[in-house]
């Protein structure tokens, strides 16, 4: 009788849990449209922190966390002449559409957050896009480079969504004028991440753009490890060179394998191959003649101020040279920062505004505008890499 | 023809590792009827065990393989003491989620405690390429292919001449009546696990060598290729194991060449689907009544 009675009360609470958790799912609803701003400006962070791309969702948290730092250590951001500290709430979708819009919804309605930073990929992202709208809180994507990420299904721009990053078509298209005027490759292998909305966009980017001839199409997926077969095909294909658009991670191994397998044509990439682990994995022997378009160049770094301090303030602080998704990250939040001042309100309806408003802000990855469908304009260069190192920056135009 | 050899050279080295992993998970079938989907995570600590002697103790490449091998038998067995073993009464289903447990329990875990980021393996052997007769063979793929067909050669003996491995034998034809002939249950699964999760430790570290990648989340698709190696060998089988292990090596290379490397892991699954439909028990499995 008295397990019976115990049994009731558990099945109750657990449906009282349920219904609370339900309730926290609901857009709260407040007077004015969004959250206001209160004693601190609350910035929300939705990453991939765990599983498949917490390698980039972990590089960005450093960024995230290193422009949080500075701008308290500096006083706070400037609101109407009263200096607010940040409070970060960082939160982990571990890399998962369902667990980022969950995250999203708890960001928004429970902390209250008056922007948010992430997540990393466009998919986590795309999924944090009902909740974040409906409670009309900005928020800065540093890589989703989905041309569509920013777009309604109808073609208009999503109010909410920005990003820090380049959109894909961007991308592929100065790979492929690279490739063809720079490089005067006229045959070309494509070889793509096929698991990422990066992979395949930019991969299709290139072939739209691409005047010489596409000689041969293959995909691998995220975490593939042994290209082996694909590049012996590619042997007697007679290319010029090779476009692989991925991360890191996978591109590593494919110019290592490549090498190994006696094809030295050129590589091309994107991006995502901007770190110094590329070459790690490649070794250093392997990793030359390989190029990547990229906005942010350690060699160009040099001759901006911005991106001066924000290597060396990164090299003391972990000890490593600044990864690109770094680099995106601490732009993300001092985008967000400039919309406060320029708009002298941290409420998040108003920070939307700033954001579309924000022009030739000079961020760490280059001199940044923000057009008409949220994306982020600025230079583009491709660097080259020779024994591991980088041995030129290209500025394509 | 070259480019045919070429890619043959790369099947095998490919199928080699498969067959190692498939090793684990048939000997463990074959005793206790699980299917241990935590095995391709054990091959990641065999990995990761294999980067920190090989960066911390600097130990050389044997050293390090043989280490590993010790280490991830250690794990295995204290996977199975945790885990397995006070399940050994509870319906298989049981069981197998406690494997898909223990497999997120490492991966997790791992990721954890030392990131989730792709880390370079230390090249403790210089890559030598032969060229032979246009044919492109390093002397990593060939230590690979070796280390491997002795590995499975040691297996065999022991599992076909020692007193251990008739145990084994005699525990997975009927585990009560081999129980009743006093052959020790416990110690003789602890065994099975520490076997099969060395194999899968010297896989660990002769992927590291190779591809000079290793993270957190290696052990998932190539776990799930060398369970499907052993269906199609015969589950349960030893020599299917690895028989299977360098078809399906063979196979996804052979669709790659082809110029269908999207599809390339979904045709070692469609595989996966024909056998069971059309031969169940694999190519060298038995087809043995279960007794009701």
């Amino acid at each position: 009788m008295k397990r019976k009675m115990i049994k009731k009360i558990m099945g109750f609470g657990t449906a009282m849990l349920v219904a609370g958790m339900l309730a926290g799912c609901s857009t709260a609803k407040t007077a004015s449209k969004g959250n206001a701003a209160g004693k601190t400006i609350k910035i929300g962070v939705n990453m991939e922190l765990s599983g498949a791309a917490a390698g980039y969702g972990n590089s960005q948290k450093q960024g995230i966390q290193m422009a949080v730092d500075q701008i308290n250590k500096n006083g706070g951001i400037n609101v109407d002449g009263k200096k607010k500290k940040v409070s970060l709430i960082i939160r982990d979708n571990k890399t998962s559409t369902s667990t980022s819009a969950s995250v999203a919804a708890q960001l928004v309605n429970k902390d209250k957050v008056n922007a948010i930073v992430g997540p990393a990929t466009t998919n986590a992202g795309t999924a944090q896009i009902p909740n974040i709208t409906k409670a009309a809180v900005p928020s800065v994507s540093p890589s989703a480079t989905d041309p569509n990420y920013t777009l309604q299904k109808s073609g208009k721009v999503q109010p909410y969504v920005f990003r820090a990053c380049y959109q894909n078509n961007f991308q592929g298209s100065t790979a492929a004028k690279f490739a063809y005027t720079n490089l005067k490759a006229k045959r070309v292998a494509v070889l793509a991440d096929n698991s990422s909305d990066y992979g395949t966009g930019l991969a299709k980017a290139f072939k739209k753009a691409y005047k010489g001839k596409i000689a041969a199409s293959q995909y691998f997926q995220e975490g593939d490890k042994d290209f082996n077969a694909i590049l012996t095909s590619f042997k007697n294909k007679k290319i010029d060179a090779i476009y692989a658009p991925g991360y890191y991670s996978e591109i590593g191994l494919i110019v290592k394998q490549a090498r190994q397998a006696g094809i030295n044509v050129p590589i091309i990439g994107s991006d995502g191959m901007a770190d110094p682990k590329l070459a790690q994995i490649a070794g250093n022997e392997n990793a030359t003649n390989v190029y990547y378009t990229t906005p942010f160049s350690t060699r160009v770094a040099n001759q901006n101020g911005t991106a001066k301090k924000f290597m060396k303030a990164f090299k003391e602080q972990y000890n490593e040279e600044a990864p690109t998704f770094s680099a995106l990250a601490y732009d993300s939040v001092y985008m967000i920062k400039k919309a406060i001042e320029n708009e002298k309100s941290a409420d998040s309806a108003k920070i939307a505004e700033g954001l579309t408003k924000i022009k030739n802000f000079d961020g760490v990855t280059g001199k940044i505008t923000i057009d008409s469908k949220h994306n982020a304009n600025k230079p583009i260069v491709v660097e080259t890499l020779s024994n591991g190192k980088v041995s030129a920056a290209t500025e394509i135009k | 023809m070259q480019i045919f050899f070429q890619q043959v050279i790369n099947g095998l080295s490919l199928g080699s590792i498969y067959a190692l992993l498939a090793l684990g998970y048939t000997m463990v079938y074959g005793i206790i009827k699980l299917i241990n989907f935590a095995h391709g995570d054990i091959y990641m600590l065999g990995a990761f065990w294999g980067y920190y002697v090989i960066n911390v103790w600097h130990f050389n490449f044997m050293l390090a393989l043989l280490s590993a091998m010790v280490v991830c038998g250690i794990c295995g067995v204290i996977i199975e003491y945790l885990a397995y073993r006070p399940l050994r009464h509870s319906p298989r289903i049981t069981a197998l989620i406690t494997a898909i447990g223990v497999s997120f329990f490492l991966e997790n875990g791992m990721a954890y405690l030392f990131g989730s980021n792709a880390r370079d393996f230390p090249q403790v052997v210089k890559q030598v390429n032969y060229d032979i007769g246009g044919v492109r063979i390093s002397n990593i793929q060939l230590e690979i292919l070796i280390t491997s067909c002795v590995l499975m050669l040691i297996l065999q003996l022991i599992i076909k001449r020692t007193k251990m491995g008739r145990a084994m034998r005699a525990v997975s034809v009927d585990n009560a009546a081999a129980e009743l002939v006093g052959v020790d249950l416990n110690r003789t699964i602890s065994f099975t696990f520490a076997l099969g999760s060395s194999m899968a430790g010297a896989a660990g570290v002769m992927i590291g060598l190779y591809y000079n990648s290793i993270d957190p989340l290696m052990g998932l698709t190539p776990g799930i290729k060398a369970f499907v190696a052993a269906v199609v060998g015969g589950i349960g089988s030893v020599p299917g194991a690895s028989l299977g292990g360098f078809l399906i090596g063979l196979l996804e290379t052979l669709v790659q060449s082809i110029g269908l490397s999207a599809y390339k892991d979904a045709v070692v699954y469609v595989v996966l689907i024909v056998i069971l439909l059309i031969r169940p028990m694999g190519i060298f499995g038995k087809n043995v009544k279960e007794k009701v």
